[in-house]
């Protein structure tokens, strides 16, 4: 009962970070700087839906309470959502939707990797088919993130300020609750300590290789994966939740 | 007709899976697809294992209502369920649903590596479906849909579609 519990609230976390991050990218849909980034955001947002209905479905089912994968999309209050306070940053500016995409995307390939040795199956099968869609996030965000710094000096300034600030947001990535710690003990979750070192190698190569200046930062800000949001997250809700709320058990 | 060596499809339900195709690529059926991964008829119920291509792809709730739909018509039950694992790869295409795609103005999914070096720009690979020719390039690494990428011809100048590597 306990480890089923702490399964449940393990898979939660990842559910969520994919499914805020989603709605993010949702509200850009046909506002796009460009027809393709316009379909290339929209088509991410689908692939972490995806993914997150694949969570959710199975969180559904560990917590065999009758509940489905909408209620918990849809019916949860703020402080139950576990997502990092990354993915909740707002669209700012078009530096930002790439700065928050390529930061989260780095971290999300790799825990998808390490993921795929899960003694859970189901959480293993649901890597194994995340990892190939992740790997053309991080190659879009990534190249974009290139593209931005080494532009013209107005993108370098706008893709360094969205680093800058989303940068304080990074160090939560890796944070272990309860739950991740009694599910890496089982085997199941993934050990996010030894990601660590590799993320912020990877990250500050590519963001030299931008001309892009890798921040130096003593102090993080953290809270979302205690369920502790930014005053952003409500208004995320707010809308996400508006017609489950409004017409409940509507459904497709 | 065999879509890969781990499908398990009887012979008898083949023609009703046949008329079921993807939405989104009509000229492909499910078989085309490997999507499939079993059909087999128990005790008078048929029972259906599909996979997703891409996590998201809202095609497979259609897919599985039609599936649903073609067999009620021959008034037999029918389950159908979704398997993550193994993962669908493209390898799975059969090679005459690649042909119906090329056909249809989708061109083909490349070896892993070509398909690396094509995303990033850095090879001109993908064949025109128009005209034929390889002075292609890269328009988008997402295309109409989560499976494809958006290219344009140099030489014919004819936008097309280009059914991304996924293994
Ligand atoms: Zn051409």
């Amino acid at each position: 009962m306990k480890q089923n519990k702490n399964l449940y609230n393990y898979i939660i976390g990842i559910a969520d970070n994919s499914l805020i991050l989603a709605q993010r990218l949702g509200e850009l849909c046909g506002h796009g700087p460009t027809l393709e980034t316009d379909i290339a955001g929209t088509n991410i947002s689908l692939d972490l839906i995806g993914q997150a209905r694949n969570y959710y479905q199975y969180a559904a089912k560990v917590q065999n309470e009758g509940k489905t994968e909408d209620d918990l999309a849809f019916l949860r209050l703020e402080n139950q959502y576990r997502n990092v306070l990354l993915v909740e940053q707002p669209n700012e500016h078009f530096g930002y939707v790439m700065g928050r995409q390529y930061l989260f995307d780095v971290f999300h390939l790799m825990f998808l990797s390490e993921m795929l040795q899960s003694k859970d199956e189901t959480l293993a099968a649901i890597a194994k088919k995340g990892i190939k869609e992740v790997s053309y996030h991080k190659r879009f965000s990534g190249d974009w993130i290139k593209r931005l710094g080494d532009g013209t000096e107005e993108s370098n300034h706008n893709i360094q300020e969205a680093i800058d600030e989303l940068w304080a947001y990074t160090d939560e990535l890796f944070d272990q609750t309860e739950a991740d710690k009694a599910m890496i003990a089982e085997g199941i979750g993934v050990d996010t300590s030894k990601l660590k070192e590799k993320y912020y190698e990877e990250v500050s190569i590519l963001l030299k290789e931008a001309t892009i200046e890798v921040p130096e930062r003593k102090y993080f800000i953290k809270g979302g994966k205690k369920g502790v949001h930014s005053e952003h997250m409500g208004y995320i809700l707010t809308e996400m939740q508006y017609m489950q709320r409004t017409y409940p058990n509507m459904e497709w | 007709m065999a879509i890969t060596e781990t499908a398990t499809i009887d012979s008898h339900l083949i023609p009703v899976l046949e008329e079921v195709s993807d939405p989104e690529i009509p000229v492909l059926t499910v078989l085309d697809l490997g999507v499939i991964r079993k059909a087999v008829e128990e005790n008078g119920v048929i029972k259906v294992r599909l996979t997703p291509t891409y996590s998201g792809c809202p095609a497979m709730d259609v897919i599985s209502d039609d599936l649903k739909a073609a067999f009620k018509k021959l008034g037999k039950e029918v389950e159908v369920e979704l398997v993550l694992s193994p993962a669908w790869s493209t390898d799975w295409i059969s090679e005459e649903g690649l042909q119906k795609m090329e056909a249809y103005g989708i061109a083909r999914p490349l070896s892993e590596t070509a398909d690396k070096d094509v995303l990033l720009g850095n090879a001109k690979k993908v064949t025109c479906t128009n005209c034929g020719s390889t002075n292609t390039h890269l328009v988008s690494q997402f295309g109409s849909t989560a499976c494809k990428a958006l290219f344009k011809c140099d030489n014919c100048q004819e936008p097309f579609d280009y059914f991304k590597c996924l293994k």
